[in-house]
């Protein structure tokens, strides 16, 4: 059975709200069915905005949003049969939990066994089977947060938006619930359009991501392909952690690039940097870089230990190198034998392959 | 298990609860003190009058003071016939004392409202009992019959017997249009005389179509008011509010400006051709005046309980309601409408309340056919003077809007009321 990839389609959507900034800037995405993607962005970047366009509830000022090859700009919210979770679950508070998971089926004029049926389903779904006739308000946040889920679910949606749902959650309830929306959307298989600022969330949970900002989608990309390759020096600096040079190319070849830094050299993989001369910020990923480097690497220099804080799993260096004091090196806790001592000169090396060269900042 | 509590101690030994209230009694004076002169304000200027007002309405005292010995003897007597001499000579010793306190003028008149025609014949023994006309060997009896037949007529003497407790329900079976009769029965007026039941009736009509027309202008203005952006809602706030700024009084002129036949809103309407100029229909001196201006001046009453529950009502459920297939119609009535029922109930509480005290303004505008009871009751206040019949009618308008309260809070719930 093949999959349309255009099951959901944004075709050139513009959205403004006052007729001068544009929120949304020609938008275009294709989200294939049953596909889990996740729009990711800082706060103001347009990606509710995209939701809100998906789900009806505001209008896109140009362009056209098809949902299975139909144009929907015209369908009013309630008859897009599109699942949502709202950041704050906005479930019913004067219905109980079977009432409003009951309510998308009574008003769609569903029989009444039917209903129970598929409400005993939903509610097995996220586990909470039993909690029918509970108020919302007599339920932990978690709770509230799976019966939102299963109300979104229990029509049997072709597509399911969730807006920043773990948002009100505290940390390890957020991981769980993280897994559990990924379990439900493998078993199901229904079209996810996620939306959180979380980048944490977007990687452990999507097929796909799209990082927005500023209105456009800066990449989009599976979740290692984002992590790893970062095409831009935004997305590099908002997905994970990141050790930046900033520097002009003096030379160039196919996999390699040298680039001169205030007090330095270093070689780079030209990513978005086409010729001598061009203006670069060069993005390194903390872990790729290595202390005293056992394998060879064609960058290798020396840096002060400026502060070393202690995470558990893990211990964080940061270093004074190349003219870059916020430098971090991430030290797992089992390599015990190094002397991490403050002011201490240590060698780093790593590879000019994970060294990317970016877009200047 | 066993059912047996072990007493906690503190630290040091004290039973934990006895520790506790140690602890708490210095808070408890302290909020106590703070709420004192609140509390002491309440007593004086509210349970304290509504008490006075209570002994008034029923308070039947002072004849049972002015003819002691008449009461006295009548004690005995069946009412059937007329009083034996013993109960004749009482009362003209009573009458002469009161006589020469110069008091038979308040009894003539408290008598005369048992029942008509004690005027005259009172003042007639006063001046026999004046000019010592009154041979005290002789059959007195015979001598007080002789001054005018009513005297002779039982009936009188059966409604001097009726006036005889210290306490009486008169005045409450007045605002009911009723009265007890010669034997002791409820009886209702005469049809041409039943004026209050009509009014305690227009009174529940009034406030209860106020309310209504409360609640449909008030509803959408307080959801406009919840929704919209700041700056529009604090410009219809002010709009709402303004009329709590102005006076009352100033605010029923201006309705009367604008109601009455050769008003603003008459002259509007020839001026489009609805009405003919010689054929204005009266808005004023009726109930359309007082309907149309209590609404006006009672709206804010509703807006604003109703604008505070809206506000904390979260748009997404809106949403949600319609994100899962309710038309937007569904999605208000199933969703929004009954998370405002604690808002609505407060709201129409409040007016309804308000409403069926109302005063200055059915005073004003209402004309003859939209005046109420409390215009009754200022009526009885002012003109006539019958402060406890003014009493007893205040009392049941307070038993009424207690009994709806307690209605209410059958119904609906007291604690669903959200005030702001």
């Amino acid at each position: 059975m093949s999959k349309n990839t255009e099951f959901v389609k944004f075709d050139k959507v513009d959205k403004s709200y006052d007729g001068k900034v544009l929120v949304v800037k020609d938008l275009n995405l294709n989200i294939s069915e049953g596909e889990f993607i996740t729009m990711l962005g800082p706060s103001g970047s347009g990606k509710t905005t995209c939701l809100m366009m998906l789900a009806g509830f505001e209008t896109p000022t140009n362009g056209e949003i098809y949902l299975d090859s139909n144009p929907i700009s015209n369908i009013p919210p309630h008859k897009r049969g599109i699942g949502m979770v709202f950041q704050n679950y906005a479930l019913f508070p004067h219905m109980t939990v079977y009432e409003n998971l009951a309510f998308p089926l009574r008003v769609r004029k569903v029989q009444k066994d039917e209903i129970d049926k598929k409400v005993d389903k939903a509610l097995s779904m996220v586990s909470l089977s039993g909690f029918e006739s509970r108020m919302p308000a007599q339920l932990s946040g978690g709770q509230q947060q799976r019966v939102a889920v299963a109300r979104a679910l229990v029509f049997d949606p072709a597509v399911v938006l969730m807006d920043e749902p773990l948002g009100a959650l505290d940390k390890n309830l957020r991981e769980s619930m993280q897994y559990e929306i990924k379990h439900i959307h493998e078993n199901i298989g229904v079209t996810v359009v996620y939306v959180t600022h979380d980048q944490g969330e977007a990687l452990t949970m999507s097929n796909r991501i799209a990082v927005f900002n500023d209105g456009k989608v800066q990449q989009l990309s599976s979740p290692d392909k984002l992590y790893e390759e970062p095409v831009n020096s935004f997305v590099a600096e908002f997905i994970g952690e990141n050790n930046t040079f900033g520097g002009e190319v003096t030379d160039i070849s196919k996999d390699v690039c040298k680039v001169k830094l205030q007090n330095g050299e270093i070689l780079a993989n030209p990513i978005s940097v086409k010729s001598k001369g061009d203006k670069t910020t060069v993005s390194i990923r903390p872990e790729r870089a290595l202390i005293n480097p056992k394998d060879k690497m064609d960058n290798n220099q020396t840096g002060k230990i400026e502060e070393v804080i202690y995470h558990g799993d893990h211990t964080r260096v940061r270093l004074d190198l190349l003219g870059n004091k916020e430098f971090i090196l991430k030290v797992p806790n089992s390599s015990n034998e190094l002397d991490l001592k403050l002011g201490n000169e240590i060698k780093v090396g790593w590879n000019s392959q994970d060294a990317r060269a970016l877009d200047p900042k | 298990m066993s059912s047996e509590t072990k007493q906690i101690l503190t630290t040091d030994g004290i039973p934990l609860e006895i520790s506790l209230k140690k602890a708490e009694r210095k808070n408890k004076i302290k909020a106590f003190l703070l709420v004192a002169p609140l509390l002491l304000f309440l007593i004086i200027t509210y349970i304290f009058p509504i008490g006075e007002m209570f002994t008034r309405s029923i308070d039947d005292k002072m004849i049972t003071n002015m003819l002691p010995k008449t009461f006295k003897s009548m004690e005995t007597w069946d009412g059937k016939e007329l009083p034996s001499e013993e109960v004749f000579a009482s009362f003209l010793s009573d009458f002469k004392i009161l006589v020469e306190k110069k008091e038979h003028g308040k009894l003539a008149q408290r008598l005369n409202k048992e029942k008509n025609g004690f005027n005259t014949i009172t003042k007639k023994l006063f001046r026999q009992v004046k000019r010592n006309k009154i041979d005290e060997t002789q059959s007195i009896k015979e001598q007080i019959m002789k001054v005018h037949k009513r005297w002779r007529n039982v009936e009188y003497w059966q409604a001097i017997k009726r006036t005889a407790p210290p306490y009486t329900s008169a005045k409450y079976l007045k605002a009911m249009d009723m009265y007890l009769n010669e034997d002791n029965k409820i009886t209702q007026v005469s049809e041409d005389r039943r004026i209050h039941r009509i009014l305690w009736l227009r009174t529940v009509e009034v406030a209860f179509f106020v309310t209504v027309f409360c609640f449909l202008m008030g509803y959408p203005i307080a959801h406009l008011l919840a929704t919209l952006p700041m700056k529009y809602s604090n410009l219809l706030m002010i709009c709402v509010l303004l009329p709590f700024w102005t006076s009352l009084l100033v605010r029923t002129a201006s309705w009367m400006i604008l109601l009455q036949q050769q008003g603003v809103v008459n002259d509007f309407f020839v001026m489009i051709g609805l009405v003919a100029d010689d054929n204005r229909p009266e808005m004023m001196y009726n109930k359309v005046g007082t309907y149309v201006a209590m609404t006006q001046i009672l709206l804010p009453f509703m807006v604003l309980p109703l604008y505070s529950v809206m506000k904390t009502i979260s748009p997404s459920l809106m949403r949600a309601g319609k994100s899962l297939g309710g038309t937007p119609f569904v999605a208000f009535w199933k969703v929004y409408f009954p998370l405002t029922i604690p808002g609505i109930g407060a709201g129409c509480l409040l007016v309804f309340i308000l409403a069926i005290g109302y005063y200055i303004t059915p005073a004003l505008v209402g004309g003859a056919s939209g005046t109420l009871i409390s215009n009754q009751i200022a009526y009885h206040m002012k003109t006539t003077l019958d402060w406890s019949f003014a009493s007893a009618m205040g009392l049941m308008l307070l038993g009424g809007v207690l009994v709806i309260y307690w209605l209410y809070n059958k119904l609906v719930g007291v604690d669903n009321i959200k005030l702001g």
